[in-house]
């Protein structure tokens, strides 16, 4: 990077992007104080897609609440949802079959893997390259079409239910997961040679935007974006849920703290999703896939319950009050990308407008989900 | 200086790799389908909007229990029924009949509570997705007069 350089405040000027910006990915509004073309600050203005998710589940019962899960971040419903059976299932102590377990398992990253090929192609087209996009979008549509299959439809899943999943996936699916893991490695590398090693795309991430691991912290930044700074973070490693502890893979952690290595990170963490579906396709077991015991209303003995799942974007955390009746007292959602984007203020300072927006997209954001 | 130029063999040569990819892409088969001339097939469990299912005399499955309208978090659904008294094997029974199942579309999130929630095989999805309308009204389903529809 060149030298910092002096900014002005006196002859700054305001710049709105946003709120309908194609390289904000939905309706977000960042209001910029430039300098000629350098940011002096920005400002990250939300509230454009509110739909209050937190008080809508004080207001309808746990059932009712699973298919709201799916609208905060529509790239990764899976993870959502996991995070919140999780939660409720702990709270109201129902056991979860084993073979649940797998499918929760494979589902979720199988929807890790589609969540980050559309930030890819998204990222590389906020950059200008447009080709990339269509690469991508013909690798998710197997991912799609292999989840449309089993769970009904094709982003807002609803599909994982307390005490276990909807349907029991089928011989389909299984062989299509199997067909998929070297279809997608061999685009993987088409990925690395045609995208990751092209010179332009380093010339245009490294050394840009720089997030430095005390700044990560401060803001609570998770996912990527941290694993990026060198924060050996994954909530799948530290805080096992699920049957995370059960399967061998690797947290990939970057020290640059550039784009190019969120760039990187995101790239590998498909790659290890790939080994645990594999994995997971090995051990399933046979069997049921609900509880023979579970309570027909879910009302959850009074108290405080907080459950971390690794969402494609970060530590979604989603905490539950109950005081015993049908509803949630108070439901509180923590979303990754929310602290992932207020660190951009800082971080963007001095920076030149392109880059920002490189260095924006290189966060990931998904606006409904910032902004629930 | 000599970094300067390596960094020109390498990038040159990463941008002809990439280029290659493209050009091999360039001779693979179409993926494309051309949609209104040709259609996708829905997935068997594709969730669509509900419908009503009937037994073999035409009638509707129903039984107006309001299962289906307690569960839905939207609240898009609202049905009425009337009793009427039936005989079977010389007894007079009373039994609900529906009268009226409406469906809201405008405020459906296609969740599928209802049909989970149904214990009486009363409720499916259907597999239409082309419903597109710039009319409100056009998502206001009476299933009582589709079902009718469908069995004339």
């Amino acid at each position: 990077m060149s030298d910092p350089i002096q900014l002005r405040s006196d002859e700054t000027f305001t710049l709105n992007v946003g709120p309908q910006h194609p390289a904000t990915h939905g309706v977000l509004r960042v209001k910029m104080e430039m300098d000629g073309e350098y940011i002096f600050s920005a400002e990250t203005v939300l509230g454009y897609i509110h739909r209050m998710h937190e008080k809508m589940g004080e207001n309808r019962t746990y059932a009712q609440y699973l298919p709201n899960l799916g609208r905060l971040d529509y790239l990764s419903a899976m993870a959502y949802n996991h995070g919140y059976v999780l939660a409720v299932e702990k709270a109201a102590s129902i056991e979860v079959p084993e073979r649940a377990e797998y499918i929760r398992v494979l589902t979720v990253e199988l929807n890790r893997i589609s969540s980050h090929l559309v930030w890819f192609g998204a990222f590389i087209m906020d950059l200008g390259g447009f080709t990339p996009l269509m690469y991508a979008f013909d690798d998710r549509e197997a991912i799609l079409d292999i989840l449309e299959a089993v769970t009904g439809s094709r982003l807002t899943y609803c599909y994982h239910r307390f005490g276990g999943v909807y349907n029991d996936v089928d011989d389909d699916f299984i062989e299509g997961t199997k067909a998929f893991i070297p279809r997608m490695r061999k685009a993987l590398k088409t990925y690395e040679d045609l995208v990751t090693k092209n010179i332009i795309l380093m010339k245009r991430l490294k050394g840009i935007g720089p997030v430095s691991a005390e700044m990560c912290r401060k803001y609570g930044a998770t996912g990527p974006v941290a694993r990026a700074s060198g924060i050996n973070f994954d909530v799948r490693k530290n805080e096992p849920y699920s049957l995370y502890n059960e399967f061998d893979f690797d947290v990939p952690v970057y020290n640059e703290c550039d784009s190019y290595a969120r760039y990187m990170v995101r790239m590998e963490e498909m790659e290890q999703s790939l080994r645990i579906i594999e994995q997971a396709l090995a051990k399933m077991p046979e069997g049921p896939i609900m509880p023979k015991k579970k309570p027909k209303i879910i009302k959850p003995p009074a108290g405080d319950y907080y459950q971390a799942v690794e969402a494609a974007r970060g530590s979604f955390g989603i905490r539950i009050v109950s005081d015993g009746g049908k509803n949630a007292y108070r439901l509180k959602l923590r979303s990754p990308t929310y602290s992932n984007m207020h660190l951009f203020d800082e971080a963007c300072r001095g920076m030149l407008i392109a880059d920002a927006l490189a260095f924006m997209g290189s966060i990931d954001l998904v606006i409904p989900e910032m902004d629930r | 200086m000599s970094g300067y130029f390596s960094e020109i063999i390498s990038g040159g040569k990463s941008l002809v790799v990439g280029m290659s990819i493209t050009l091999k892409e360039f001779f693979k088969p179409k993926v494309t389908l051309q949609y209104p001339h040709q259609t996708v097939k829905m997935a068997e469990r594709f969730r669509g909007h509900i419908e009503l299912i009937e037994n073999e005399s035409g009638e509707p499955n129903c039984v107006a229990c309001g299962m289906c309208q307690r569960a839905c978090p939207s609240g898009c659904i609202s049905l009425t029924s009337k009793s009427v008294e039936i005989e079977v094997e010389g007894k007079t029974k009373k039994k609900k009949v529906l009268t009226s199942y409406d469906l809201n579309f405008t405020t459906c999130s296609l969740c599928g509570s209802c049909v989970e929630s149904c214990n009486f095989d009363a409720i499916c999805y259907s597999k239409e997705y082309n419903l597109a309308s710039t009319r409100k009204e056009d998502f206001h389903f009476d299933l009582l007069k589709r079902l009718k529809e469908r069995n004339s």
